[in-house]
């Protein structure tokens, strides 16, 4: 048997062999948490109108957006958020929790190495690659529409 | 004339002993299943420092002088001391060494360390070049997290094939005496890769290197696997000792009930630790305690230790290179003729 | 405001957004980072076709606070900057529409990271 078709070989039978993560249960507390997660911004955009009925929509839902990223950052810091990220997965990374989740967890472990080479450059070890390709597609699309 | 046989294995005619050993571990692995084994639990794995880094050089330390005391040997007839750890350029060994001001080698054999140290440390003992040689490794959950993966606080999930690095230090301190437990073979593993890419399924990326160290160290000393009370491996985990077995099934050995893995063994099902441990730390501390301490009581005889260990890193992961795997083989005993 | 039927699709969409999430971590082995940029290219894709704000006018928070919705902001800024002054709004529409939700998740990372130390997992 020559080295490639053996590792092949090898590679199949540990894949089969795996313990996989049950499906269900994982994709239900995603689900769930995720939903709750929206439907605080929800709250927290209504709960804007409601006192200050002059606040356009748009703008209480920013407040929305912003409250929920100090709300992660915060529970990120008391060591909470790694614990009901690990319970819900994707509920709590897709929402924008996980984005602030991810500024503020490299933030709160490197600054042993200091302010400037520890906690403010490693801030952004997850969270860059997100704002980089934001900003990159967002222009690509916005120059596609200058010309249609 | 060499002194060693077959292929690959090493034999240790003036028979190097254990005449002392420490274990330190952190408060995780307290609460598993060798609580009561282990030297010293830590109530708190920062250990009165500032950063995990150095609190994994202050457990080191602390193992290695725990072993010195426990030898009841002097400091200064340490002629050697092996050690070596996880951290990029392995600064808990040599910052645990500037203290110690004994002759210092730095290893790096990644979580095989404890059986590359304890071969290097026999050597020197057998080949008359030092007295006393101290044996040393260890790992920390936290700083390994940091290096190796995510930030603590970050929400992610571990997937089920993972393991938890053991926050533990071992040091074995190798002298030539009357009694004891000896190091009898080492079976020196060559690095093994079978393409295993992915770095949360370490147990699978080591397990050939496992298999292929155990088969030479049978070959070339003639033993088969019922010859050992207990044939240990340093940190497979679940997943990895399982595919050990059919691996050495394979190539027509049978492993049976002798054999065990520390990675498999260290934690409580109620950790949820998925596979296990891994980790220099987690072959060096059952090593240094659990295993000494039945050696000890005779309650085994002899034990074929198997450290095995991954020679990745997160920039070659990157890259997409595959794990490549080393296991290094230590035959040890007590009793017999020579007693 | 406050209407229990929107809350129910807030919760729906929202939760159906990230359990498409938890499917792609399964079956890809995706990191949390490659999660955040594929949601994030959903979001800038959605708002290009124009798809999005009729979903945000269905699930409002179910759609916005899923990172999807940091992307149509980044998208929907540069397209509306860029029709009133040109290439100078595509450079600069994403970020100013987003500025708020980034200064905010720096400032917060800073200053939690400055009172709090991340701390061992048990």
């Amino acid at each position: 048997m020559n080295i490639e078709e053996r590792n092949a070989k090898y590679n199949a039978y540990v894949e089969a062999k795996m313990p996989k993560t049950k499906p269900w249960p994982s994709l239900f507390r995603s689900f769930w948490v995720g939903g709750v997660i929206c439907c605080l911004g929800e709250l927290i955009k209504d709960l804007c109108l409601y006192f200050f009925p002059y606040m356009t929509t748009a703008d209480a839902y920013t407040w929305a957006l912003i409250s929920l990223i100090v709300l992660a950052s915060f529970f990120t810091g008391i060591g909470v958020f790694d614990k009901i990220g690990a319970y819900a997965g994707a509920g709590t990374i897709v929402p924008i929790t996980g984005f602030s989740n991810s500024i503020a967890s490299p933030a709160l472990e490197f600054k042993r190495e200091g302010l400037v080479f520890g906690l403010m450059s490693k801030m952004f070890v997850i969270a860059g690659p997100v704002i980089v390709t934001g900003v990159v597609a967002s222009i690509i699309v916005g120059i596609i529409y200058l010309f249609i | 004339m060499l002194n060693r046989i077959g292929n690959q294995t090493l034999v240790f005619k003036n028979k190097p002993r254990v005449i002392g050993s420490y274990s330190v571990v952190g408060p995780k692995e307290g609460q598993g299943n060798f609580g009561k084994f282990f030297h010293k639990v830590l109530k708190d794995d920062l250990f009165g420092e500032k950063s995990y880094e150095a609190a994994e050089s202050k457990m080191l330390l602390c193992a290695i002088n725990g072993a010195i005391e426990n030898a009841n040997i002097n400091k200064d007839n340490v002629d050697a001391l092996f050690a070596g750890d996880l951290m990029n350029q392995i600064i808990s060994s040599s910052f645990a060494a500037r203290t110690l001001e004994v002759p210092y080698f730095g290893l790096f054999g990644a979580c095989s360390t404890m059986a590359e140290s304890l071969i290097m440390g026999a050597c020197h003992v057998d080949g008359g070049f030092a007295r006393y040689a101290a044996c040393a490794t260890g790992s920390h959950f936290s700083s390994a997290e940091k290096q190796f993966r995510y930030p603590l606080e970050l929400g992610t999930q571990r997937p089920p094939t993972s393991q938890w690095t053991v926050t533990g230090m071992g040091c074995t301190i190798l002298g030539l005496a009357e009694k004891g437990i000896s190091i009898d073979y080492a079976t020196i593993g060559k690095v093994v890769d079978w393409d295993v890419t992915d770095a949360n399924n370490m147990g699978a990326a080591m397990a050939p290197a496992a298999m292929s160290t155990l088969k030479a160290h049978l070959e070339d000393t003639g033993k088969s696997p019922d010859d050992y009370d207990l044939i240990l491996t340093g940190d497979l985990g679940k997943l990895g000792s399982e595919i050990l077995i059919d691996l050495m099934e394979y190539h027509g050995y049978k492993l049976g009930t002798n054999y065990n893995d520390c990675g498999q063994m260290i934690y409580d099902n109620t950790q949820k630790t998925f596979m296990g441990g891994s980790g220099c730390g987690c072959g060096a501390s059952i090593l240094n305690s659990y295993v000494y301490t039945r050696l000890l009581k005779h309650e085994l005889k002899n034990v074929l230790f198997i450290a095995t260990g991954a020679l990745m890193s997160t920039v070659s992961s990157q890259q997409g290179n595959s794990i490549p795997s080393i296991a290094h083989a230590v035959s040890i005993s007590i009793g017999g003729k020579d007693v | 405001m406050f209407d229990p039927i929107m809350y129910l699709k807030v919760f729906a969409v929202g939760g159906l957004v990230c359990m498409i999430g938890q499917i792609l971590i399964i079956t890809t082995k995706m990191t949390s980072a490659r999660i955040l940029v594929t949601f994030l290219l959903i979001g800038v894709a959605l708002e290009a076709f124009k798809l999005f704000e009729p979903i945000r006018d269905f699930a409002g928070a179910g759609i916005t606070v899923p990172i999807v919705g940091f992307g149509a902001s980044l998208a929907h800024g540069a397209i509306s900057a860029g029709e009133a002054s040109g290439l100078l709004g595509v450079l600069t529409g994403g970020l100013t529409a987003t500025a708020g939700g980034i200064a905010v998740a720096i400032f917060a990372g800073y200053v939690f990271g400055l009172i709090f130390s991340s701390k061992t997992k048990k």
